[in-house]
């Protein structure tokens, strides 16, 4: 098969299992739909001649995070949305994280609208992405600083992380 | 159709009909070997030596009535092991088995006996190693039972947790070969140190190849890693609901994995199929005899160690194997860095 007939069906699956991921009921359904999702993404990266980001893609999106996600999903036992299991309003669904949540939205919609018209277009015809170690120098020399700032903000993730879910923290609640 | 395309499909049926007969050979090795280890004959009525046993366990299997709980998921539940197969033998298609061969000079092309040459192979190897637990995690809850669910859980679990220290494990490797191909990696372990020693791995290696196979039977479920099945907690673990073919795949897949895991060592440590006494072209002999003496291993550890219990099961992994995985990562590369490759 040609590879543009792949890239419209790595690209199909990748834009309909997005949107299937939104129209769930059930949590655990959404989480395989976006593994499917990052799965056809993959794809795509190998259709650009870029093997390395696509397994990584799959390493580290579909099988580390999203592993988590299942848990927490299965965990938490989460239930159906359309159960009416409580009463009292979640707090994510009070007026003002909904008005935050639709300002982000429209936020979302005028960047892709400005990205989609500029019309600009990427060559990926000739340059083949690099090697790994040629990757591996970029991610230690020219992004460094930015690559260290990451694992900088992750870490403080992971400690606010631990804080917020210490039930027993000394002089807390 | 060219020769070698021709090559390419009859390799690709090859490996796969492979696979299942070595899961196949796995369960009667299995069953002999635990039953001479305590002292008993073992399958012996079915076949000369009891050969047929594992054809008669797959009929019986077929004929059993396919079970599903009322309160399963039904699509997940049929779901879950058809991705623990697939992930099995998927992975296998990465790992090379064999020098080139021109098949006795009946292809003018050399073949390479690997399914797909994938420069990144280690990688993908260990992508489709965390795809698998989806396998065994949807198996346990879509089974809406206790003692699936917790499987599930604890195996997964077990999965995630080991998956490190395995990954840098096979990092440390990477190092010392500076390549992710799989055929380079054997290719740099030909030749001998002084006449005798092997250039394997796991003479420069050693606590990487320690490393690397403790982490792989705790992503095979073997024991004494084998919370998954642990009978007096959890009944069967994550397969206690299913029967059948679908008991089977996730029965199949086990062994697969197995098969992998130890093929993967072979290349990575042993030297894949470099050997002394045999020509290149014979290399394979080689790779199924290192394959099958670490399958021995798995066999004979299984019925040595008891099992551990889960907390020991989980302080081992973080506390003891990924600090000495990491400590292990760094060392190579310094030794790299300074002695150079």
């Amino acid at each position: 098969m040609a590879p543009e007939a792949l890239f419209y069906v790595f690209g199909a699956v990748a834009v309909i299992a997005s949107l299937a991921v939104i129209g769930q009921r059930n949590p655990i359904y959404s989480v395989l739909l976006l593994i499917a999702s990052f799965g056809a993404l993959s794809g795509l990266y190998v259709l650009l001649d870029a093997p390395f980001v696509a397994v990584i893609q799959i390493i580290v999106y579909a099988g580390a995070i999203m592993v988590l996600f299942l848990f927490v999903v299965m965990l938490l036992n989460a239930p159906h949305e359309d159960t009416d299991y409580d009463e009292r309003v979640h707090p994510l669904l009070r007026p003002g994280p909904m008005r935050f949540g639709a300002a982000l939205a429209v936020a979302l919609l005028a960047e892709l609208g400005w990205a989609l018209t500029r019309g600009e277009t990427g060559d990926f015809g000739t340059a083949s992405v690099p090697s790994v170690a040629a990757i591996g120098r970029a991610l230690f020399t020219d992004y460094a600083f930015a690559f260290e700032v990451t694992s900088v903000l992750i870490l403080v993730a992971m400690v606010g992380a631990v804080v917020l879910a210490r039930r027993d923290a000394p002089g807390g609640r | 159709m060219t020769p070698l395309l021709f090559g390419q499909i009859v390799l690709t049926l090859f490996v796969f009909v492979a696979l299942l007969s070595s899961a196949a050979v796995m369960v009667y090795m299995e069953r002999k070997v635990a039953a001479m280890l305590q002292q008993r004959l073992g399958p012996y009525l079915v076949g000369p030596k009891g050969l047929l046993q594992p054809f008669a366990d797959v009929i019986k299997l077929m004929f059993k009535e396919e079970l599903r709980p009322l309160a399963a998921d039904p699509f997940l539940f049929a779901l879950a092991p058809i991705i623990s197969a697939c992930a099995a033998f998927a992975a296998f298609a990465v790992v090379p088995f064999g020098a080139e061969t021109t098949i006795f000079g009946w292809i003018p092309e050399g073949l390479r006996l690997q399914v797909a040459d994938v420069n990144v192979a280690v990688l993908v190897i260990f992508a489709i190693a965390s795809m698998s637990v989806y396998g065994i995690v949807l198996a346990g809850w879509s089974s809406n039972s206790k003692y699936s669910l917790l499987g599930g859980l604890r195996s997964s679990a077990q999965m995630i947790s080991y998956e490190l220290s395995y990954g840098l494990a096979l990092a440390s490797v990477l190092l010392v070969a500076n390549s992710l191909s799989l055929t380079d990696i054997v290719n740099h372990q030909a030749g001998t140190w002084l006449g005798f020693i092997p250039k394997w791995f796991v003479v420069v290696q050693p606590v990487g190849f320690l490393i690397y196979m403790t982490a792989g039977i705790a992503e095979t479920n073997r024991a004494p890693f084998d919370f998954p099945e642990a009978e007096q907690e959890l009944v069967a673990g994550y397969h206690t609901e299913y029967s059948s073919m679908s008991f089977a795949m996730f029965f199949l897949a086990e062994y697969i994995n197995m098969v992998t895991v130890s093929a993967v060592a072979t290349d990575l440590f042993l030297g894949g199929w470099h050997g002394p006494f045999l020509p290149a072209s014979l290399g394979w002999i080689w790779f199924l005899a290192k394959v099958g003496a670490i399958l021995f291993f798995y066999i004979w550890m299984r019925w040595t160690l008891p099992r551990y219990r889960y907390d020991q099961l989980m302080r081992f992994g973080w506390k003891v194997l990924l600090p000495l995985a990491v400590i292990n990562l760094l060392v190579t590369a310094a030794g790299v860095l300074y002695l150079g490759a």
